[in-house]
């Protein structure tokens, strides 16, 4: 909880010395509460001041962040809902190789995750981390996937050794890296040392919240923060419930251990329990989930759930302004023209695939707006489109001569060709789910 | 300091409303269903009640869908145009706990199918299976009004769920369902207060509260999910907070919505990166289903019998960790 003005006034020395270059220990205790100047700023701050506002600076979810150069970021969130501001940092997905299943298998899942980048609306989306588990007879072929994945990829790496001594050696191979460590039970000492030598996060299991909490508090005991949080909970409510609970004692009641990220190992006995599973996750409050299996149908969804999620609401989803063609057009197609909100193209463009028809889909900038809100703050209004038309010179790429505007903007149909001289406007049906019986209606080209 | 379950509590609950009707209550159906009834968000039993699991409901069609993706024909293919047949099928193999039948072939523009056929289909529906039934009408005011009239005539007394009407048509169809007895859906485009205005609306004209389902609109996976998603908990947050205007049990689509986008039909060698597609169907619906569930969503109209299996073993796994209570 943030903590006020007068509190933090308390805890200086209250000498008003102006060593802070401010005249008075209130007005530096004010500055501090709004966050315009830092406790170090004050040369006498005692031990207990520092120990309180120190805390109460930290985000009330940590940020954690695994791997080198390309290293996932999770936590750090501010809210429980994400229509009260935004989620931030979405949701890693985490791919498991088992030393048992063998080197080289593993080789080929971590070249598959390295080669998958999927296109969606802008964005390349793509699995974020391996979780690699030691479970074979000896450390040999643990050591060399995680050479593998060095040798392969920039993605981070969680590590799953109950073994210490391979568990060093493994760490060792990904120094550099900002690797983590997943404990499955109450961590050994020399896990905190190993941790901190490495620069490791931990990773802390427990089945209650009682055992949670005790650790993290261990944790931060033995100097380490980077920590992430996994507590198992068995079906489906129960792990609900538990995120729920974890994200609202972090953020509404400042509880410190359980401000940090949570991990979730999927289980399931079919892909569909897997994809449900990890589906959950990502909506409410998962920081990173661990796939027991590679599965490219299931990760392509996964990605298009958590870009959904983790969309910024206030701002919608764009699409390219550009012309699309959809099916095979040739200069005679017809050519409609629509803006470049996500949610419109993608009804647009599919209505018209339905219908089988080939066509030229002309998407403007309208700063991601759907027709009738781009239209009303004049960003799809005759001229805008002509401007555009005219700037990606598209009048010379066909032969058609006329255009099909959106059925809820009929009024901009006369204004429209005035500014684009030789075109005819039709104005379309309204609704984009009337598009194949529109097309069927009219003579489009 | 230790760990203290953070609990909040709210004013408001959501409506019961029950489906179907028994013999003793003047209709035919083997048994009802009832929805709604929770103080708290969804599963969150540690600081409220929710008294009914959501639960999973079936469609057939007096047309064959247009585009009904190969992998999901493979399930149907012999009952696929015996709307009756395919009905039994759902419940019976694949645990439908209530049947929607789409007709949208009575759009003028759709197959234009008369009110009569129409009937006829409905009524066999209504002979092969004892479940409550959701009838879901055309996207064209003057056919659904037709439509849906006559429907709420022939099925007097069965207390169906009749889907649905919207703020510019509503009224034919709730006279409809408050003279025969039936349960509504009021359906709003993803708006907080579009859908507030037409329950005031609705209410205004004598319907009953203990009648009314809402459809936020399903928005599917990459397709406005994200819109429906958070309109959703902002109706869920709001009615518990007291607003009984928004207190009602929550319908969506995530089987029509999603098995109409390219996701669920384009085959792999167009999109390689997207995988399987048989699987890819599956899990477009399944991921939708799992996000509007956890978002508010009672009762779920679903097409995959795979994608219908794993919501329902999730409700029930729900359930069973809290002992029904
Ligand atoms: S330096 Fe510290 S003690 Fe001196 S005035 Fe500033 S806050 Fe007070």
């Amino acid at each position: 909880m943030a903590l006020s003005g007068l509190d933090i006034f308390k805890l200086l020395p209250k000498t008003n010395c102006g060593d802070c270059a401010v005249p008075t220990c209130l007005a530096f205790a004010m500055k501090l509460a709004q966050k315009k100047a830092e406790l170090s700023e004050c040369p006498h701050a005692s031990d207990e001041a520092k120990a309180t506002l120190g805390a109460a600076g930290t985000p009330p979810i940590r940020l954690v962040k695994i791997g080198g150069a390309n290293a996932l970021e999770v936590g750090n969130e501010t809210v429980m809902f994400r229509h009260e501001k935004t989620f931030f940092h979405q949701t890693g997905i985490a791919i498991e190789l088992r030393s048992s299943d063998g080197t080289e298998s593993n080789r080929v899942k971590i070249q598959a995750m390295e080669n998958l980048t999927v296109e969606r609306v802008g964005e390349q989306l793509t699995a974020d981390l391996f979780f690699v588990t030691f479970d074979s007879e000896n450390g040999e072929v643990f050591l060399d996937t995680l050479t593998v994945i060095k040798e392969l990829s920039t993605k981070g790496v969680i590590l799953n050794c109950q073994d210490l001594t391979v568990l060093k050696q493994g760490l060792e191979i990904l120094k550099e890296n900002r690797p983590a460590i997943y404990c499955e039970a109450k961590p050994a000492e020399k896990i905190y040392s190993l941790a901190k030598t490495f620069e490791a996060s931990l990773v802390l299991t427990a089945r209650s919240f009682e055992d949670l909490e005790a650790r993290s508090n261990a944790a931060v005991t033995a100097d380490l923060n980077a920590l992430i949080l996994n507590l198992e909970a068995a079906g489906f409510g129960k792990k609900l419930q538990h995120n729920t609970l974890l994200r609202r004692s972090a953020l509404q009641q400042n509880f410190k251990p359980f401000g940090y990220p949570l991990l979730t190992r999927i289980k399931g006995a079919t892909p569909v329990e897997i994809l449900a599973e990890a589906s959950l996750q990502i909506c409410k409050y998962g920081s990173i989930v661990v796939l027991p299996e590679y599965d490219q149908a299931l990760l392509y969804t996964l990605f298009t759930l958590r870009q959904t999620i983790y969309t910024d609401p206030q701002k919608p989803i764009q699409v390219d302004p550009k012309v699309y063609a959809i099916g095979d057009p040739t200069p005679d197609s017809p050519v409609f023209v629509t803006t470049n909100f996500s949610l419109t193209y993608f009804m647009v463009s599919g209505e018209i695939e339905n219908s089988g028809v080939s066509a030229h889909l002309v998407v403007t900038d309208a700063e991601g707006q759907s027709v009738l809100t781009a239209w009303a703050a004049g960003k799809f209004d005759g001229e805008k489109i002509a401007k555009f038309i005219k700037d990606i010179q598209f009048e010379q790429q066909v032969k058609t001569r006329k255009i099909i505007i959106p059925g809820l903007v009929a009024q901009i149909s006369g204004d429209l060709e005035e500014s684009l001289p030789g075109w005819e406007v039709i104005v379309g049906c309204q609704e984009a789910s009337d598009i194949p019986s529109f097309i069927k209606s009219v003579e489009l080209t | 300091m230790a760990f203290e379950i953070p609990r909040e509590t709210n004013t408001g609950s959501i409506a019961e409303i029950t489906l179907g009707a028994t013999s003793e209550q003047g209709g035919t159906r083997s048994h009802t269903l009832t929805l709604g009834g929770s103080s708290s968000l969804p599963f969150h039993f540690f600081e409220g009640e929710q008294p009914h699991p959501p639960v999973v409901a079936m469609e057939v069609f007096d047309s064959v869908p247009t585009k009904y993706p190969e992998p999901l024909l493979d399930y149907y293919r012999d009952v696929i145009d015996n709307p009756g047949e395919m009905a039994k099928k759902c419940v019976e193999e694949y645990g439908a706990e209530l049947i929607s039948v789409r007709l949208e072939g009575t759009h003028p523009e759709k197959g234009n199918k008369s009110v009569d056929e129409a009937v006829e289909i409905v009524q066999k529906v209504l002979s092969s299976v004892s479940v409550p039934l959701i009838f879901t009408g055309p996207s064209h005011f003057e056919k659904n009004n037709e439509v849906m009239k006559k429907v709420c005539e022939v099925t007097a007394g069965e207390n169906c769920l009749i889907n649905y009407v919207e703020t510019d048509n509503y009224k034919t169809i709730a006279a409809a369902c408050i003279a025969y007895g039936h349960t509504l859906v009021a359906q709003s485009p993803i708006d907080v207060n579009l859908a507030k205005q037409l329950n005031i609306l609705l209410t205004d004209m004598n319907f009953p509260a203990d009648k009314i389902v809402m459809d936020p609109l399903t928005g599917t996976l990459g397709y406005g999910l994200e819109y429906t998603y958070s309109i959703m908990e902002r109706i869920r947050t709001d009615g518990l907070a007291g607003d009984k205007m928004l207190a009602f049990p929550m319908l969506v689509t995530p089987g029509y919505e999603s098995f109409n986008v390219k996701e669920a039909r384009a085959p792999q060698k167009d999109y390689p990166d997207w995988g399987d597609l048989a699987q890819r169907g599956i899990y477009w619906e399944t991921a939708t289903a799992v996000s509007l569930l956890v978002a508010g969503a009672e009762l779920l109209i679903l097409y995959h019998p795979q994608s219908v299996e794993i919501i329902k073993s999730k409700i029930a796994e729900i359930f069973a960790a809290e002992g029904g209570e």
